[in-house]
């Protein structure tokens, strides 16, 4: 038995311990935001918020992580996350979609950090998260666009 | 705006029709396809097309797949434009598999693919959006008892002189009565609101907040999830294998060998992964590949140093032994490319006494569809298929040899009753073959004394994708077009010249990669026609310029746009290298412009400038999109992708870890400029990838004075 908190509800799994994180989120409770792209925490696909930090769900065994907080996609909720879902649309950065969730994911956990972050420190915080479809011009603008309605 | 991909929402907007897809069909669709290079006015009810709901949504049925490309915004602009909605009532939904309402009028059958999606739709999507105006303003007229002439529509508002005011939905029903018009006049180009703007597109919200639903995300009731164990050597087949180990981990419920290999059937995906890692298989290669990738291109490279056979020829080759010339020879190797769509391939199928039904990225229904009725044993009507939202295809879900279906298939069969979701991993995916063939050019050219480039020849040796495939119908007299393309009809006057193509036939699947051809005939030939203009004394862009035809106005529109946005002063400037390149390919002109930089001895290009002509700009956001995004890809494969075959011929990369993909450091600031135009609409998903690379290898050559002779850039070797 392993007891996580997702998206502010307590879940108790009575789950193969070894079971990715990832897997426990798509597979037993539906949390289909989250994606698979790798398995290998090469791609960033599987982004989630794990204590308040970002936390690759692919390589995230479920038994290592007993009484942890995990947010997905789903429960995102803020300030920053608001801001970027703007400035995702105001930009149209999605392509084929299916790395979105892990860039959001990595983009609202930086603003959370840096509220104003450089052309550097976005390539440094969204180094992990690959994008095939090569949206990330669109992406380092849209995060720019959102720090810049943050400060108001 | 949204997408209306969940089915619910869709059983849901059906109780509004328009006009029902049961309406009786004119069959025009296929011969209307073969007789017009343009695609003829709609022979489908417009119904098929369009869906009116009470609450004024219109939902535009796609009938090309969505990865990222943007037909579901392209199609649906077309149809709004026409039936003069607001763009914020617009949805869209991707079709199922029916080869007779919605087949490519390009291919004659359903599919995606060649950067055709808007071309073929476009008059067809704007008279399905007429026709629907038409039937809405006669019912309009009729309940209101006015003349249609005197009734407006704007912004998605019916509205008469009188004062009456309506939406669409009010009479969508009663519309849907009305027989469609035999014609309905399109608007003038100086009518049009929608087209030529930067519409938003309908699917970037669900794409933003993780609420779009692609194929893994379904779970059907009781559904089994299945991976398969492949050989890791091409054509290599199961001698034997022993499970003894993987039926011990729990939720497995199923393992059995199907031609494809060995799959496991669990409860899980961690479960089916786990036993598959426990099975234990001996592989027979008595009929493999099991060659390295070394020996085969050794086999590569001699071919093209033969003479192949002539595709192109015209001119006085004399030039290429006269005295006194200088001639320039260069070989250019390419190794096979996977293209790693973000999503790997995977599918659903339910099967179900004498029924299928599949949900996946499916790009070519109009194959996939009747090869799991095949597999099955079942007759084409007893089979559905849902096109789902994809991840990414880059040419991978566009399978001539259906192989991904058929092996869905082959899943369900050997499942029995029951629902499955079959998935490949990335190593499934980077190892699993069809790929970007490997490719030898050799060019040589000839410069007289006198400094005029007098010669052309250049042989490419390469694997053909479509021979012995479904695609078959796409060989010329024994030539595949597509191992060729975009070295040929080229814009330049040279003296004489001949193109020849030689095919070598091989066991390592292949298949079209983003730009297809052109992945490598743009790059051997514009690095090499740098060459020649170094050699005689001239500026790259001004050089390319005063090579072209004095009827190719179009390229010289884009070379010119793309020098004037880029401030073109010359290819060095300080520690700064500059490169051009241009590319016609699937009927779009593209040029770029790109700045390199050395980090750590390798390159890094800080900027590129692309400008485009794909005849009228549609949507303009989606345009730069997609040059933005072909950038991208393109520069990551040319920096550091390669698929290598080593000891049996089994592929050495796996993961992103030894098959990187471009990061968002390495990703250049981008300028797009889009050329006006009135020409027909052109595709745009593809051509914004083949000139990056040579623009990039002819900045690093300016910079360095190093040659790119073999890819990737970056890796011991591949800069000489
Ligand atoms: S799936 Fe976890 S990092 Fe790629
Ligand atoms: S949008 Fe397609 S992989 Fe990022």
């Amino acid at each position: 038995m392993t007891t996580i908190t997702i998206n502010g509800t307590q879940r108790t799994l009575d789950i193969d311990p070894d079971t990715p994180l990832l897997w426990v989120l798509r597979d037993e409770l539906r949390l289909t935001g989250t994606k698979f792209g790798c398995g290998v925490a090469q791609c960033g696909a599987c982004t989630v918020m794990l204590n308040g930090t970002p936390r690759r769900s692919c390589v995230t065994p479920v038994g290592m992580i007993e009484g942890a907080d995990v947010t997905t996609i789903e429960g995102m909720a803020g300030r920053e996350f608001d801001a970027i879902q703007a400035a995702w649309r105001a930009l149209d950065v999605p392509q084929c979609g299916w790395c979105q969730s892990g860039q959001v994911m990595s983009a609202t956990m930086l603003l959370q950090q840096l509220p104003a972050p450089s052309d550097q420190q976005i390539d440094e915080a969204m180094a992990g998260n690959a994008c095939r479809c090569a949206t990330y011009h669109r992406i380092r603008a849209a995060i720019h666009d959102a720090a810049r309605t943050l400060e108001g | 705006m949204g997408l209306a991909t969940s089915r619910r929402g869709f059983l849901r907007a059906a109780s509004g029709l328009l006009v029902a897809v049961a309406l009786p069909l004119k069959t025009r669709a296929q011969d209307a396809a073969a007789e017009a290079a343009v695609p003829a006015a709609p022979a489908v009810p417009p119904g098929a097309f369009i869906h009116v709901a009470p609450d004024d949504t219109v939902t535009v049925i796609v009938k090309h797949i969505e990865f990222g490309q943007g037909p579901l915004t392209g199609l649906a602009t077309l149809v709004a434009e026409e039936m003069d909605a607001d763009w914020s009532q617009m949805r869209g939904a991707l079709a199922h598999a029916d080869d007779a309402l919605y087949a490519n009028l390009a291919f004659g059958m359903q599919g995606t693919g060649g950067s055709t999606a808007l071309g073929n739709s476009f008059l067809q999507m704007r008279g399905a959006g007429a026709a629907v105006r038409q039937m809405l303003v006669e019912t309009a007229a009729e309940a209101w008892g006015v003349p249609p002439a005197e009734i407006a529509v704007a912004r998605g508002r019916i509205s008469h002189p009188s004062g009456r005011d309506s939406g669409f939905g009010a009479f969508a029903q009663a519309a849907a009565q009305r027989p469609v018009p035999a014609e309905t006049p399109l608007k003038p180009p100086e009518h049009w609101v929608l087209i030529g703007t930067d519409l938003p597109k309908l699917d970037t919200a669900e794409k933003s907040d993780g609420r779009a639903q692609f194929t893994l995300d379904l779970y059907p009731e009781g559904v089994q999830v299945v991976v398969i164990e492949r050989p890791r050597s091409f054509g290599a087949t199961v001698k034997s294998w022993d499970d003894a180990d993987a039926r011990q981990v729990a939720g497995v419920r199923a393992i059995r060998q199907l031609p494809q290999g060995i799959a496991v059937y669990a409860d899980s995906t961690f479960a089916a992964l786990k036993a598959r890692a426990a099975l234990k298989v001996e592989w027979d290669l008595s009929a493999a590949e099991t060659r390295t990738s070394q020996a085969l291109m050794a086999e590569m490279t001699a071919a093209a140093r033969e003479a192949g056979r002539t595709v192109e020829e015209s001119g006085d080759l004399s030039g290429l032994d006269a005295p006194g010339v200088t001639l320039l020879q260069a070989e250019y190797s390419f190794p096979y490319l996977a293209h790693a769509p973000m999503e790997t391939l995977d599918g659903v199928i339910t099967l179900s006494d004498g029924r299928a039904e599949a949900w996946y990225g499916c790009q070519f229904p109009g194959l996939d569809r009747p090869a799991i009725a095949r597999t099955l044993g079942l007759p084409v009507e007893a089979v559905t298929v849902h096109v789902m939202l994809a991840g990414g295809s880059f040419g991978r879900r566009a399978q001539g040899s259906a192989h991904f279906a058929i092996e869905l298939a082959e899943v369900a069969k050997a499942g029995g009753n029951g629902s499955y979701k079959l998935m490949w991993t990335r190593e499934d995916d980077i190892r699993g073959g069809y790929y970007r063939p490997m490719t030898v050019h050799r060019l040589r050219g000839a410069i007289t004394p006198d400094g005029r480039i007098a010669a052309w020849e250049n042989v490419i040796a390469n694997q053909s994708i479509v021979a012995g495939t479904a695609m078959e119908m796409m060989m010329q007299d024994g030539l595949d077009p597509t191992a060729y393309e975009g070295s040929i009809n080229l814009p330049w006057t040279f003296g004489g010249h001949r193109v020849a193509w030689r095919r070598v036939d091989g066991k390592v699947p292949v298949l079209w990669w983003r730009s297809v051809g052109s992945t490598h005939t743009t790059m051997a030939t514009e690095t090499f026609l740098d060459e020649l203009l170094e050699a005689v004394g001239k500026d790259p862009v001004q050089g390319r310029l005063d090579l072209l035809r004095p009827d190719a106005t179009r390229e010289r529109a884009v070379i010119e746009a793309v020098r004037d946005l880029a401030g073109w002063q010359g290819s060095k400037q300080g520690d700064r290298g500059y490169g051009v390149a241009f590319a016609k390919s699937f009927g779009t002109y593209v040029a770029q412009i790109v700045e390199v930089e050395s980090r750590d001895g390798q390159p890094h290009v800080t900027r590129a400038w692309c400008a485009v002509d794909c005849g009228i700009p549609v949507n303009p956001n989606i345009i730069r999109a997609q040059m933005e995004g072909g950038i991208g890809f393109g520069l990551g494969a040319i920096l550091h992708s390669t698929i290598t075959l080593g000891e049996n011929g089994a592929v050495q990369e796996g993961n992103f870890d030894d098959y990187p993909t471009l990061r968002i450091s390495e990703m250049p600031q981008v300028e797009v400029t889009i050329i006006r135009s009135d020409e027909a609409p052109t595709g745009v998903g593809e051509p914004g990838v083949p000139p990056i690379g040579p623009a990039v290898a002819n900045a690093w050559r300016a910079l360095t004075g190093q040659r790119t002779r073999a890819l990737p850039m970056i890796q011991a070797g591949g800069v000489v």
